[in-house]
């Protein structure tokens, strides 16, 4: 029988809640979605104990239901979190990140030599690996893995 | 993107590859053709390089075409701080077509997505120089008579030497075999190596240059590169150990040629010049019917 678990953040009546996020990717996650700019309630969990992270971060975002492209941005940073929207404090629906094929926008390339690095470009990647996230500069061809991906 | 740019050698399939080795064949027989009469290509050398600014200049020049840019950035607006974006479109307006060479990895690309005329890529920092990987495969093939099932050594910088790494791209498509002869410092890198087990091309790495480019029939050496280390001592340690010398050759099968894009320093001894295998020469001015085969597909000419 599960045990009665008190809630670390409080519920969100209609909204998207995002779980499972490694707890130093909550502010890359922030920056993704565009959170900092955002009017809607927004409430944090960090450096939550988690038996499969050890520490995790939590988002719950009201009046929201982040959409599947958004979501798959979340794959360069967060793969492992879970996505559920809840409608009247009930989760109606769960989804999980998938590993887009194009990003666009998001990510700094991480070859200083780019044309990305120094005017300005809007930078783009072809998704050549998916775990480990590998991704291909549609400018300069070089690859960027997922230990150097930086969130611009 | 305009589809008749050439910004990397992944632009060409395998047929557009040997359609564009056909037109070279066709230029070398007579160079001298009017199509570009009444067309304007801009030449704009962000950096230096005479050597492919010369080749692209003449390959225009036999075909009747003017020239207008610049050979390097002090002699541009790009000095007074103007953008890539804003330099492409300003000669977009001028011009038929674009030449570029730019120090920064991707500037062709991105300039071929902001003009509207076709963008040839003449080197974008250590990224891509298809025209030169054009004109290596119409070396090959000129002395070999075919690209199919060759075997391909390559010696020296196989690290940074974008010239190795797009020919290998290139040749991926004829069933080749490689061999890579370099300094553990300066080896094919794992991208490379991993793109052709994917494709499931043999390739063999060896550490000495001997007898083992007796099994060639293309030997491409390039030039192990001071500016590359960060360490000059490194450089002292690798900068002699892959010399190429006449006595060497013996060996090697008949049809063996060597190529190297150039300028070399001391990686191939001058005694070498005189063997009927050393191609480096020829090779350059293939260069030039492969650039104007390269404008005419880009512009779409006909005979």
């Amino acid at each position: 029988m599960a045990a009665k678990k008190e809630l670390q953040v409080s519920a969100v009546e209609n909204g998207t809640v995002i779980d499972h996020i490694p707890a130093n990717k909550l502010f890359d996650v922030i920056n993704i979605l565009g959170i900092q700019s955002s009017e809607n309630t927004v409430t944090f969990g960090y450096n939550l104990n988690s038996a499969k992270l050890g520490k995790k971060a939590i988002i719950k975002i009201s009046e929201k239901f982040l959409c599947d492209e958004e979501i798959n941005k979340l794959a360069l940073v967060a793969p492992t979190a879970k996505i559920n929207i809840i409608k009247d404090f009930e989760v109606v629906e769960k989804k999980t990140v998938q590993v887009p094929e194009h990003v666009e926008g998001i990510v700094r390339c991480v070859n200083p030599k780019c044309i990305t690095n120094h005017q300005k470009v809007r930078t783009k990647f072809e998704v050549v690996g998916a775990s480990p996230i590998v991704l291909k500069c549609h400018y300069c061809e070089k690859l960027t893995d997922q230990e150097h991906i930086q969130i611009i | 993107m305009n589809k008749r740019s050439l910004v990397s050698i992944t632009d060409y399939s395998k047929e557009e590859i040997l359609e564009v080795l056909k037109i070279a064949s066709e230029f070398e027989k007579n160079p001298n053709r009017n199509l570009l009469e009444g067309k304007v290509v801009a030449s704009l050398f962000f950096e230096p390089s005479t050597r492919t600014r010369l080749s692209f200049e003449t390959a225009i020049s036999r075909m009747g075409g003017r020239i207008v840019g610049f050979s390097d950035a002090s002699s541009s607006s790009t000095t007074k701080g103007e953008s890539l974006k804003d330099t492409t479109k300003m000669v977009d307006n001028y011009c038929d077509l674009i030449v570029m060479r730019h120090p920064l990895e991707g500037a062709a690309r991105f300039a071929s997505e902001v003009a509207s005329v076709p963008v040839i890529n003449a080197g974008d920092g250590a990224n891509q120089h298809p025209t030169q990987t054009m004109l290596d495969l119409y070396s090959i093939y000129k002395t070999q008579g075919t690209l199919e099932n060759l075997n391909i050594f390559m010696v020296g910088d196989l690290k940074y030497g974008r010239t190795v790494h797009s020919l290998l791209q290139a040749m991926s498509h004829f069933n080749p075999t490689f061999h890579f002869i370099s300094p553990k410092e300066l080896e094919m890198p794992d991208a490379y190596k991993l793109f052709l087990d994917n494709l499931h091309i043999p390739y063999y790495e060896h550490r000495e240059l001997d007898e083992v480019i007796n099994d060639a029939d293309i030997l491409y050496m390039t030039r192990v590169q001071r500016e590359r280390f960060a360490d000059p001592l490194e450089y002292e340690k690798v900068k002699n150990v892959y010399i190429l010398k006449n006595s060497m050759l013996a060996g090697t099968k008949p049809n063996m040629r060597i190529l190297h894009p150039l300028p070399r320093v001391n990686e191939i001894d001058e005694d070498v010049d005189e063997n009927e295998k050393a191609y480096y020469f020829q090779q350059a001015l293939n260069g030039v019917y492969t650039r104007q085969a390269i404008i005419f597909k880009a512009l779409d000419l006909k005979w």
